[in-house]
């Protein structure tokens, strides 16, 4: 179990982490949210004792980890930038670490056919592309069979067939009762591995619940509509939307046109737009409830809370039509928040 | 499950009194497993071999024509003339060597790896800094001895000189030693200034340029600032006979320039300690 209280880090005047309490329990997968800047890898390092906090304690089942006597049997960690000598082998890179645990070279080896790197486990370090780095620090990670494993950005470089043995190694060892705390910006991500979610905005904490609690927290539910009457229903909806009388008693009714013509219906039930329609005798084709995505809920939340914020209406502006003769420079697009580099 | 290894691990558990040798085994793995360190002790051998022969050959060709100062300096010492000639250049790969040992940790990250394994910083700094300092004092004893044993027979129509002669023994004992302390010496600016071009330039800056021209510095104070640099003091017990300006004796010396490396290695530890990683 990791556990986190009240943790503080600034550099200079600009405040990383601002009182963090939450708790990483074991025997789930533990997802680590935020945008970028918000304060993730920051955390991280705090845990794991490389940067020292201003305020506040980070220990792991009790013990900081700076006082732990062999800690990587205890905690694996793979740090968002890397961690390897380029001029190293992996194998050398791993025996040395194996070393100072007091592990035995049956492990190294263990550690490389984990992650698929036995065969080019005597090859300079600096020569391997992103994803087989990115499995040096996995195996790294894993070295000491450790009970609580720290992974910040573990699927960042691997191709899918990467992300998805990654997504399945943190699922059975969770599974097997570890701890796994793992951060990603990809919100996607999170919605096939996460059992719980650790969200934080410039450096606070927003959420510290399950996933299914945080998407239903987030206000961003709504019930879609196929009317050939669309005009007529949506009179009726708005006409009975009393503040205080949809689902959400703070919310008002809205109705919004989509573009084909469907309505998108935001603080009323399903079944009470059913009702309503069928009382002022509107046919309905089609009526579903709509959750919104880990990703919306997470943007709803974190929104004000993001660091550069990008203006997302540009995806949706038109190009201009380009002036004959003159060479069209392809337009920039912007970058989504959830891209934009730290 | 793949991951979970045959023995049963004693999570954060561990014999403490078996820790340290630990730490050495694994530095000692970083050490050797690094092509930049054996470039960098193979360019001193060959360095300090090759000028060692080089110098004391064409001192010898020239011997004719040398000006009397230079003559009564080699009469005077020759030993010590033979080991600078041949440590003037070969003691930059030291410095190179003893800063590279902890900047490539930083410039590569695998400080964080190190610091994971090992979040007490002291000792790994400690571990570290043993690792390489019995490395270079076996490599630069070797080539002490084996540079004089190259220059020693080349000087002999002009200057007899042997190992039995007062103060050859120490010399060469002295120059592996300084050498070692130069390059601890270097680790340590490395430590405190965490990038490999800047600790490099600054250590080297250093000895070679900046401690030589402190002699031309006035007065009875400038002699004693020269003579307390680190490593203008430390290189008189690499000397056979003391000079006749030289205010500290051979081991005085060697034990001034160990004072400045010792406090400045407790001033990395305590930064290493303070310090974000």
């Amino acid at each position: 179990m990791i556990e986190v209280h009240d943790l503080s880090k600034r550099y200079g005047d600009k405040t990383a982490v601002d009182h963090l309490t939450f708790t990483v329990q074991p025997g789930r997968i533990t997802g680590f949210l935020g945008p970028n800047g918000a304060g993730k890898s920051t955390t991280m390092r705090l845990i794991l004792g490389l940067d020292r906090p201003h305020s506040g304690t980070a220990t792991i089942d009790g013990v900081p980890y700076s006082d732990l006597r062999e800690p990587l049997r205890k905690v694996g960690a793979l740090l968002e930038a890397r961690a390897v000598h380029t001029g190293r082998s992996a194998y050398n890179h791993l025996w040395c670490l194996a070393q100072s645990q007091g592990l035995p070279k049956s492990r190294v080896d263990e550690a490389l056919a984990l992650v698929g790197l036995t065969e080019v486990a005597r090859k300079r370090a600096g020569g391997f592309s992103l994803g087989m780095g990115q499995r040096l620090g996995i195996a790294a990670a894993l070295l000491g069979d450790p009970q609580v494993l720290i992974l910040d950005e573990p699927v960042n470089g691997l191709d899918p067939e990467g992300v998805l043995w990654i997504r399945n190694l943190m699922k059975s060892l969770a599974a097997a009762g570890k701890t796994i705390f793992v951060s990603s910006h990809l919100m996607s991500e999170m919605a096939q591995t996460a059992d719980h979610l650790v969200v934080i905005g410039r450096g606070q904490l927003i959420a510290d619940e399950s996933v299914d609690a945080f998407i239903a927290r987030s206000s961003e539910r709504s019930v879609l509509v196929r009317t050939p009457q669309p005009a007529q229903l949506a009179k009726e909806l708005e006409r009975e939307a009393v503040p205080g009388n949809g689902a959400d008693p703070q919310a008002p009714v809205t109705v919004t046109p989509a573009a084909d013509g469907s309505l998108v219906v935001r603080g009323m039930e399903a079944a009470e737009i059913g009702e309503k329609a069928a009382a002022a005798r509107v046919v309905l084709h089609e009526l579903t409830p709509q959750r919104a995505s880990l990703e919306e809920a997470f943007m709803e939340l974190t929104r004000g809370s993001v660091e550069y914020h990008v203006e997302m209406d540009q995806h949706r502006d038109p190009v201009p039509p380009p002036v004959q003769d003159v060479p069209v420079v392809p337009a920039v697009q912007p970058v989504s928040e959830s891209e934009a580099d730290e | 499950m793949t991951a979970t290894s045959p023995e049963p691990t004693a999570a954060g558990s561990g014999r403490s009194g078996a820790a340290f040798p630990r730490l050495l085994a694994m530095e000692w793995t970083k050490f050797r497993s690094v092509r930049s360190t054996m470039w960098s002790l193979l360019a001193f051998v060959v360095l300090a071999l090759g000028l060692a022969a080089l110098i004391t050959a064409l001192t010898v060709n020239g011997w004719d024509k040398m000006d009397p100062d230079q003559k009564a300096a080699w009469l005077r010492d020759p030993t010590g003339n033979i080991l600078g000639s041949s440590f003037f250049l070969g003691q930059l790969a030291i410095c190179v060597l003893g800063a590279m040992v902890i900047t490539s940790e930083y410039s590569t990250g695998m400080i964080r790896a190190s610091l994971l394994a090992v979040p007490k910083r002291i000792p790994m700094l400690a571990a570290k800094a043993l690792v390489f300092a019995a490395v270079t004092f076996v490599v630069t004893e070797a080539v002490s001895f084996g540079a004089f044993a190259i220059a020693a027979p080349i000087l002999h129509d002009k200057i007899p000189v042997s190992l039995s002669d007062k103060g050859v023994l120490r010399a060469l004992i002295g120059a592996g030693l300084y050498l070692t302390m130069l390059g601890l010496f270097a680790m340590t600016i490395g430590a405190l200034i965490r990038h490999t071009a800047g600790s490099i330039t600054g250590v080297i800056g250093f000895v070679l340029v900046l401690a030589p021209l402190a002699q031309l510095l006035p007065g009875s104070v400038g002699k004693h600032i020269h003579a307390y640099l680190p490593t203008e003091a430390g290189h008189l017990v690499a000397q056979s006979a003391p000079g006749k300006n030289d205010l500290l004796s051979a081991w005085q010396g060697f034990g001034v320039f160990a004072l400045w490396t010792v406090v400045l290695l407790i001033v990395a530890g305590w930064t290493l300690k303070r310090r974000d990683a």
